[in-house]
């Protein structure tokens, strides 16, 4: 009897063993368990971003004076008549100057009329246009590179840009002006810009203003011309900057005052501030260095286009929002 | 695997200098153990001591066997539940979130080409995708723990959206209005959309499918534990059926014979289980979920393509590459092409039967039909005429919209076969580990019973 006891002790310590065993197996096993979370950090590299030069004065007081008009031929405007289409740069949008009517998909404006009525001068077609809408800081690029053959973009003749484009005489006078929300603090282009974000197109006029004197105003992106760029402060049209107004993410725009009435004209809310524009800035029609040819026949266009044209295009397009100018800039022509 | 160390040594040391080795543990732990062993040290001394010693070890032996098998196996049925029910779900569900985000950035732009007076279907497809990620986040996130690389994802996809739905309204409004201020908002919603939505969507993909992969090797690496102390038990049950029959010459042992039935048994069942789950889920990833990965990037081309097709039109192709030399948006449609030809024919020799074949070769067809029709619109749209070149992108009537949508209706057959097989397979896979623990254990306790009694057999002969 006390053997079977003994024995049943016996299987009882086995039973404390095997359940030892099943124990270290257990905890042996157990930590092949899910876990472990990969981590994928982004890495932006910070470089700062180049700054643009600044337009220098060696010895340039006039750039908007050009090429005398002339109706002759050359071989640019022949290359434009053997293809039957006139490829223009344009914006879609510029709210009045050149933008994409979401009712009819079509571009519409006051430059798009000018590039019509260029187009019908040298092709007898006003329709024979082919519109490549383009960033700002895409003007000088498309241009130099072929992709369109002039640019009808709110374009201002500076002396940093005519070493680069070749530019017809002048078609409106503009400056810049800051934009601003009613009840802002800002009360134009003074310190009243300090520690607040202003918003600028990339490779515009405005941006170039900033660049000299901002009032401590931040007008950079981070990663601006880099893969990163946030594209918050500097954006690749004026407009963009009006979204980032309304969301909140700037204070202020900088921009011309005739794309500034524009965009006040689509938001009640914002105003233009400072009552008159801070320079005096002149638009031009462009075109790639050493196309003579063409800016000539675009200044005989120019020359036709002052005399009624003009105002019945700024009647119809800008005169809701820039009232109170009775006409066209007087061209300027150079000796040659 | 370890054991208690007095079972291992008590049984090899005994016989030569058991009752010279000094008593192991001081007098202030002589407890259970110190007695235990002493009991062992005396019991081993004699053949029937000996005996319940081998008979301990052997049960021992067995019971661990069925233990570690029971445990291993359960383990890894449930890594194969995950990949089936689980992770690989999870894992499709953020693929079509991916897509179904960057369907709604085309549904919009598209609405946006077509005018003032968005069509019906371009509205109406637009809100299906955002309704489709919405409700798609929510069951990730239901499944996700917070802190992961996931469950980070799912809050900046949770944050972001609203915000993005909120722009594209206000440019509808703006559009309405007939303002230009509308198309800067869809810039801006683009903008969003491929900058934060996008990429968030692809991590989450990606961390999806890692834990997918992850459960997978999981489910099928080799339960070495569960054979090693199989391989084990059976070598000591052999040892000691030889060790009888030179002792007492008798050939079989019954209880001791039915412990090595039970213990070969289960050691056949793991192996033989475990090499079908194996199978069929190496089957289940090499069909389909390599498949549904080549189809699922087919797919998200197909609408990155699409996608920036609409641009081109949109930003009326003058965003130039960053050379200043070609339109971009149209480099992006090319190189979007190219990979979602590339992963066609990756898909195409991927496909195992005709049901798989048949809407990748469809799909095939409606992409060169779509390079033809944009090789078209692209002329009339270099040939100054705006309007064709749209009609022939948006338009009801072969326009390579409709190609689009015949190269997604058939990606996604396509993809609901792979998936189909990839279940049935991992499924499978599943099934083939059943009913392994609850038989391993069960067979392990006969078993060890069995070598009990069998011993016991030899044990009566001294009484």
């Amino acid at each position: 009897m006390t053997d079977l006891k003994a024995r049943f002790r016996g299987w009882g310590g086995v039973a404390g063993m095997a359940a030892a065993c099943a124990l270290t197996a257990a905890v042996t096993l157990l930590p092949l368990s899910h876990g472990g979370a990969d981590d994928l950090g982004s890495g932006a590299d910070g470089r700062s971003a180049a700054s643009a030069t600044p337009a220098k004065d060696d010895g340039c007081t006039e750039p908007e004076r050009s090429l005398s008009p002339s109706a002759a031929n050359g071989p640019n405007i022949d290359a434009i008549v053997a293809r039957g289409k006139l490829i223009v740069g344009v914006d879609q949008n510029s709210y009045r100057w050149g933008y994409r009517n979401p009712a009819t998909g079509g571009l519409e404006g006051f430059d798009i009329d000018l590039a019509r009525a260029i187009a019908q001068d040298i092709l007898g077609e006003p329709d024979a246009v082919i519109f490549r809408a383009i960033p700002t800081n895409q003007r000088i690029p498309a241009l130099n590179n072929g992709t369109v053959d002039i640019v009808v973009r709110t374009m201002t003749i500076n002396c940093a840009r005519i070493k680069q484009v070749a530019f017809s005489t002048a078609y409106f006078q503009a400056g810049q002006q800051v934009l601003a929300s009613e009840g802002s603090s800002i009360t134009g282009y003074d310190k009243s810009l300090a520690g607040k974000k202003v918003c600028t197109a990339e490779g515009s006029t405005a941006y170039d203003a900033l660049e000299k004197n901002s009032f401590g105003a931040t007008f950079k992106d981070k990663h601006d011309g880099q893969p990163g760029d946030e594209d918050v402060l500097t954006v690749s049209n004026q407009l963009d900057c009006l979204v980032r107004l309304q969301l909140g993410l700037v204070d202020a725009i900088v921009t011309d005052n005739a794309l500034a009435a524009g965009q006040a004209a689509q938001d009640p809310a914002v105003e233009l501030k400072g009552g008159k524009p801070f320079t005096t800035e002149y638009y031009g029609v462009a075109t790639k260095l050493g196309k003579t040819d063409l800016v000539r026949r675009v200044n005989k266009v120019l020359d036709e286009y002052r005399k009624g044209a003009w105002t019945k295009a700024y009647n119809k397009w800008l005169v809701a929002d820039l009232p109170g100018i009775t006409g066209p800039p007087a061209p300027k022509y150079s000796a040659g | 695997m370890t054991y208690p160390p007095t079972v291992r040594t008590a049984p090899q040391s005994a016989p030569t200098h058991a009752p010279a080795q000094p008593p192991a543990a001081p007098p202030a732990h002589r407890g259970v153990w110190a007695v235990g062993k002493e009991r062992l040290r005396t019991a081993a001394t004699t053949e029937p001591g000996r005996l319940q010693i081998i008979g301990a070890v052997l049960a021992v032996l067995v019971v661990a066997f069925g233990a570690v098998t029971a445990f291993e196996i359960s383990d890894r049925a449930s890594a194969a539940d995950d990949v089936v029910s689980r992770s690989q779900p999870l894992s499709a569900d953020a693929a079509s979130i991916y897509r179904s985000l960057a369907d709604a950035d085309t549904a919009a732009s598209s609405g946006f080409l077509a005018g003032a007076e968005e069509p019906r279907a371009a509205r109406e497809r637009y809100q299906k995708d955002i309704a489709l990620a919405s409700r798609l986040l929510v069951k990730a996130a239901a499944n996700t723990d917070g802190s992961s690389e996931s469950g980070r994802q799912i809050a900046a996809l949770n944050e972001q959206l609203p915000r993005y739905t909120g722009v594209i309204e206000t440019a509808r409004a703006y559009n309405r209005q007939g303002l230009p201020l509308g198309g800067a908002y869809l810039r801006f919603a683009n903008g969003q959309m491929t900058r934060d939505l996008l990429p968030a969507a692809q991590k989450l993909y990606d961390a999806e499918t890692a834990r997918l992969e992850r459960d997978d090797d999981h489910a099928r690496f080799w339960p070495v534990s569960s054979l090693a102390v199989g391989v084990a038990a059976l070598a000591a049950l052999v040892w000691m059926q030889r060790r009888n029959y030179l002792r007492t010459n008798r050939v079989f042992n019954h209880g001791l014979l039915a412990a090595t039935a039970a213990a070969t048994v289960v050691l056949l069942w793991l192996a033989v289980g475990h090499t079908v789950a194996r199978a069929e889920l190496n089957a289940a990833e090499a069909h389909g979920q390599k498949s549904l990965k080549v189809l699922n990037d087919a797919r998200i081309s197909s609408l990155k393509a699409r996608a920036n097709e609409n641009l081109t039109l949109v930003a009326r192709g003058a965003v130039l590459t960053d050379d200043g030399k070609s339109d971009k948006y149209e480099t992006d449609y090319t190189s979007g092409m190219k990979k979602l030809g590339d992963r066609l024919s990756e898909a195409r020799s991927l496909a195992d039967d005709k049901e798989g074949l048949g809407p990748v070769e469809s799909a095939v067809k409606g992409v060169s039909e779509w390079k033809v029709r944009h090789a078209s619109a692209s002329t009339t749209d270099k040939a100054g005429d705006y309007e064709g070149a749209l009609a022939k992108v948006i338009g009801p009537k072969a326009s390579t919209g409709q190609s689009f949508d015949q190269v997604d209706d058939a990606l996604a057959t396509a993809l609901a076969h792979e998936q189909r097989e990839f279940t049935h397979a991992a499924e499978d896979g599943r099934g083939a580990l059943t009913g392994l623990p609850v038989g391993a254990a069960l067979l392990a306790v006969l078993g060890a019973a069995g070598a009990v009694l069998g011993i016991n057999r030899r044990l009566s002969e001294y009484r």
